[in-house]
């Protein structure tokens, strides 16, 4: 069995009364690419800010290469207020039922990890967003550049005064390395916000591949794009994947991409999961294609 | 007790005058999401032209006269300073209101040399009045009720008029209700003007209360009528009127206490205490950055 | 390639500001020394400091701050309270029967009559100044730099002028002086080198100034250029990515408040200096304004922009200007508004003029030497065509 990268172990995130995502539970293994889909309006994205520490899940475990990485359960005025599933499980005095296997190394504890995103990015996780969020008015080498800063060797004193000249060398090189690598080189001195749209996608990928990930989390890296560029994009993220030996974790709207390229799939709709397995699987399964479709009509009576 | 009486009244009278620049404060921001640093000058700037007009005009005239020209100049302050911004990021808006208030405030020093200038006595506002054997001027006992009254006429205006569904669709969202063919423009024009016309009626009662006027009148007590709006929860004019009363309160207990040199350190210590603890204020509603 | 473009930049910079330095003695030691041009040379370099400690936090990092009067003001009074010579001190505290502060440091080494006490004297005050400056700003950075921009600023506001009234606190008298100006401490002028009889053989006043001014932008400008400085400005573009790209949001925002405030401490250190007096009353909402003004003049995130601009400020405001201060008769014709006040005017209706119609200010967000750059680019590229 694969080692396995990512679980989510009923997650739940409630704003105020509303539960945005509903005892999602799910696992990526070592190598894996896994695509989540779902209607808009479904969590998807919620889900992927509560893997990375943008939203603290009001409910959940989350263990990235078998360490828990984010553990809550639901505490003061939401205690009152939660109508998500599972409230007792990750409370203090918590005793799971016979049978019940868990990867909860603290269950019974009430214990709380929230890291913040720069943590779980330190650990190895890093995303696209949905709506492109680079540097833009930094020069494309200046955003890998960035990516790069986490895991050098230096303080503000040392690199002030140049006595990091070596990782300062170090940084730029690879930097400069993985912009040959994504064809990017000989745009390094342009301001990435006047880049075209496809190019912007694919530097906040290499952006996120400096900070020298295990997961690669990419929210709708095909957003806008064209079946062709589509197409080249499917192509690019096998490559990646066999490059920096990547686990991948998407959330997609175009099929013909998620189909070609996961290994498998996890269907969300109105937070809760409504299906997974592999393409074929959910591609059949009646609960997706209604989830999709609608109900006709006549089956309603 | 009839200290505490007195102060308890100066307060109340203080935290209504607040409330009335307050309010101009609250509903810019709820629209524009900036700091009208200037609002504090046009205070000041009101007070000036009461100086100056009720020297050459009757009360009768000068006083209507006052609360147009006041109008006025918040209209176009923000005509002028703020309307050609409205697509910059937020920084450059409230650095032109600085701009402004540096302008207005150096405007005022040169028209009045740098003087003080005493602001003319208001018939009746400026007469004494017992009350439980306190002595204090009619504005302290009127202010609470024009407050009030104001207050009141506003909130209809908000709630039961077209142009305030607007101003509250606006203050929701900002482009959608220029996409569903609200004219903004016009709308914060409209805000601009009550907010300038209640600044012009608060220099009125605070004046007669603290008669000297220089260039940096407007300064402090815009801040602190700042202050009180967001303790109130910044875009809520309730949460406004109630904040500027507290801190007219605690102003004046502290004003008569030892500490009186800490009584503005008292309102930004309790400004930052609010920020960090509950940055909604008592009646704000929470926004949240979508990801 | 790149090393090697830096380096001929670092250098040409370096002999820019030595070239400078030279020119400024050179000039104090011909001209008169009375001229506005040094007053204004002076407290230009000063405003120069604290304008980029600004930038640095306002165009670099983003975070719209208002509390630089206030950390000038922590750095001009620890600079006096400590180089104050003990002898001085029963007449400037003669309010209060004495400092609670016994020692100075320039006598320490030796008294601030002596090379070596005033110049390490000065020197430590103001690095300690900066400190307490920076400690405070590590105080008030916890809780404050959680809020979003305006917020922020009005906080920071908030807490310059809290900081202003406890200076001012009467019970406070025997450290700061209560409200009263603290004197006699060591200025520029300290720095004129005198022969036996006590006249100025080599005036260094303004130069002193520039000096140390520029020493600190420098450091400045090297921790804006160093991977520090790339994290800052990826907080201002998205402090969301920023923060996804591993970049720890509290701690660096703390460091750049915190650095910013060390410089505008040691800024107010200088200023102290080029006032002659150090008083509580000077560091208002106002004067954060006016360095304000300077950084948006500037060009927000450009320190040459500041640098530039906080020279033509001053000069406009406390010399070229001053003629409209007073009032003028050509012939028998009175010009008309032309009297006390009227330079602030123009003044501020200048300033409106750039806050409006020219957002960028001088330099916008770029640097001198890329003015520079930007033609040898160009050449560049035609030769790599032609290759």
């Amino acid at each position: 069995m694969p080692e396995n990268v990512l679980s989510m172990e009923h997650v739940t995130m409630q704003f105020g009364g509303v539960v945005a995502v509903n005892d999602l539970s799910l696992r990526v293994d070592q190598g894996e690419i896994v695509a989540l889909i779902g209607p808009n309006g479904a969590g998807k994205t919620t889900a992927f800010n509560c893997i990375t520490g943008v939203y603290e899940p009001t409910n959940g475990l989350v263990t990235f290469k078998g360490e828990p990485m984010i553990r809550n359960h639901p505490q003061g005025k939401m205690a009152k207020e939660y109508k998500g599933s599972e409230p007792q499980m990750f409370t203090e005095g918590y005793v799971p039922a016979a049978g019940e296997q868990t990867a909860d190394p603290f269950a019974g504890t009430g214990k709380v990890v929230s890291p913040t995103p720069d943590h779980v990015t330190k650990l190895g996780i890093a995303r696209t967003f949905q709506n492109i969020r680079l540097f833009s008015a930094l020069t494309v080498f200046e955003n890998v550049l960035i990516a790069k800063h986490m895991r050098a060797r230096q303080n503000f004193l040392s690199a002030t005064f140049r006595l990091n000249a070596k990782e300062e060398k170090r940084m730029r090189e690879e930097s400069m390395a993985l912009l040959e690598e994504q064809n990017l080189a000989h745009l390094k001195d342009e301001v990435a916000g006047s880049l075209p749209y496809g190019i912007q996608r694919r530097l906040e990928i290499a952006r996120a591949l400096a900070t020298e990930p295990k997961l690669l989390l990419l929210d709708e890296p095909a957003a806008g794009m064209n079946p062709q560029e589509t197409q080249e994009l499917t192509d690019f993220i096998r490559q990646i994947r066999k490059e920096y030996n990547l686990t991948v974790f998407m959330i997609e709207h175009h099929m013909d991409l998620v189909m070609q390229i996961s290994d498998r799939i996890y269907v969300l709709d109105f937070g809760s999961l409504i299906a997974q397995g592999s393409p074929a699987e959910v591609q059949n399964n009646p609960r997706v294609i209604e989830a999709y479709l609608g109900v006709a009509d006549d089956a309603e009576d | 007790m009839q200290y505490g009486i007195s102060v308890l009244l100066s307060g109340i009278s203080l935290g209504g005058q607040y409330a009335l620049i307050a309010i101009g404060y609250t509903m810019v921001y709820g629209i524009l999401r900036l700091i009208n640093f200037a609002h504090g000058d046009v205070f000041m700037v009101a007070g000036l032209m009461m100086v100056y007009l009720s020297a050459a005009l009757p009360l009768g005239a000068a006083l209507p006269l006052v609360l147009l020209l006041t109008v006025l100049l918040g209209f176009a302050i923000e005509r002028a300073a703020y309307k050609p911004l409205r697509s910059a990021p937020r920084m450059s808006v409230m650095i032109s209101a600085i701009g402004v208030s540096y302008l207005l405030q150096n405007l005022a020093t040169y028209v009045t040399g740098g003087l003080p200038q005493m602001y003319p006595e208001l018939p009746l506002l400026s007469q004494n009045v017992s009350i439980a054997g306190v002595t204090t001027k009619w504005v302290t006992v009127v202010t609470p009720f024009l407050v009030i009254i104001l207050v009141l006429a506003l909130t209809q205006l908000i709630n039961h008029t077209k142009v305030g569904m607007a101003m509250r669709a606006v203050a929701k969202d900002f482009e959608t209700s220029q996409l569903m063919g609200i004219k903004i423009n016009s709308v914060i024009s409209i805000t601009f003007v009550i907010g300038s016309a209640l600044a012009a009626v608060g220099s009125m009662l605070y004046f007669t209360n603290y008669q000297s006027i220089v260039p940096l009148s407007g300064a402090l007590p815009g801040l602190r009528a700042f202050v009180a709006a967001v303790f109130g929860g910044i875009g809520s004019i309730p949460g406004a009127v109630v904040g500027a009363f507290i801190i007219g309160i605690s102003e004046t207990i502290i004003k008569g206490s030892n500490w009186s040199v800490f009584s503005d350190a008292f309102t930004f210590a309790l400004l930052i205490i609010i920020l960090v603890v509950k940055p909604t204020g008592l009646f704000g509603e929470k926004a949240t950055d979508k990801v | 390639m790149i090393e090697k473009k830096s380096k001929k930049g670092a250098f040409l910079a370096l002999a820019f500001v030595a070239a400078l330095l030279i020119l400024v003695i050179v000039l104090e030691n011909t001209m008169k020394p009375t001229h506005m041009l040094f007053t204004v040379l002076k407290k230009g370099a000063v405003y120069a400091l604290v304008a980029t400690s600004m930038n640095l936090l306002n165009g670099f990092t983003g975070l719209f701050s208002l509390g630089q009067a206030g950390f000038m003001l922590l750095g001009a009074y620890t600079y006096a309270i400590l180089t104050i010579p003990v002898a001085d001190k029963d007449s400037v505290y003669y309010l209060y029967g004495g400092s609670t502060v016994k020692f100075s440091l320039p006598d320490l080494f030796g008294g601030a009559d002596t090379a070596p006490g005033l110049i390490l004297g000065v020197l430590l005050a103001l690095i300690l100044g900066g400190c307490v400056a920076a400690l405070v700003a590590w105080l008030i950075g916890l809780p404050v730099l959680r809020l979003k921009s305006d917020y922020l600023a009005i906080a920071t506001l908030g807490f310059a002028e809290i900081i202003r009234a406890v200076f001012q606190w009467d019970k406070l008298g025997p450290v700061t002086n209560g409200a009263n100006a603290l004197k006699n401490f060591p200025t520029f002028s300290s720095f004129n080198i005198t022969n036996a009889n006590g006249e100025v053989v080599l005036r260094l006043s303004t130069f002193v100034a520039f000096l140390l001014s520029a020493i600190c932008i420098t450091i400045i400008v090297l921790l804006i250029n160093s991977s520090y400085g790339r994290a800052f400005k990826a907080i201002r573009e998205d402090d969301i990515a920023a923060e996804a790209m591993g970049i720890n949001l509290a701690k660096h925002k703390r460091l750049a408040f915190c650095i910013s405030s060390f410089f505008a401490g040691v800024g107010g250190g200088l200023f102290a200096m080029f006032a002659n007096q150090a008083q509580a009353k000077n560091f208002t909402t106002a004067m954060t304004y006016e360095i304000l003004l300077i950084v948006v003049i500037g060009g927000i995130g450009s320190i040459s922009g500041s640098c530039i601009a906080s020279f033509l400020y001053v000069a406009a405001s406390e010399w070229w200007l001053r003629f409209l201060d007073t009032e003028t008769y050509i012939g028998s014709f009175k010009v008309p508004f032309l009297r006390n006040g009227f330079r602030m005017v123009v003044f501020s209706v200048i300033i409106m003029i750039v806050v409006l119609f020219f957002r960028k200010g001088i330099m916008g967000d770029k640097e001198l030497p890329d003015l520079f750059r930007k033609r040898a680019k160009t050449k560049g590229k035609a030769g790599a065509e032609h290759a």
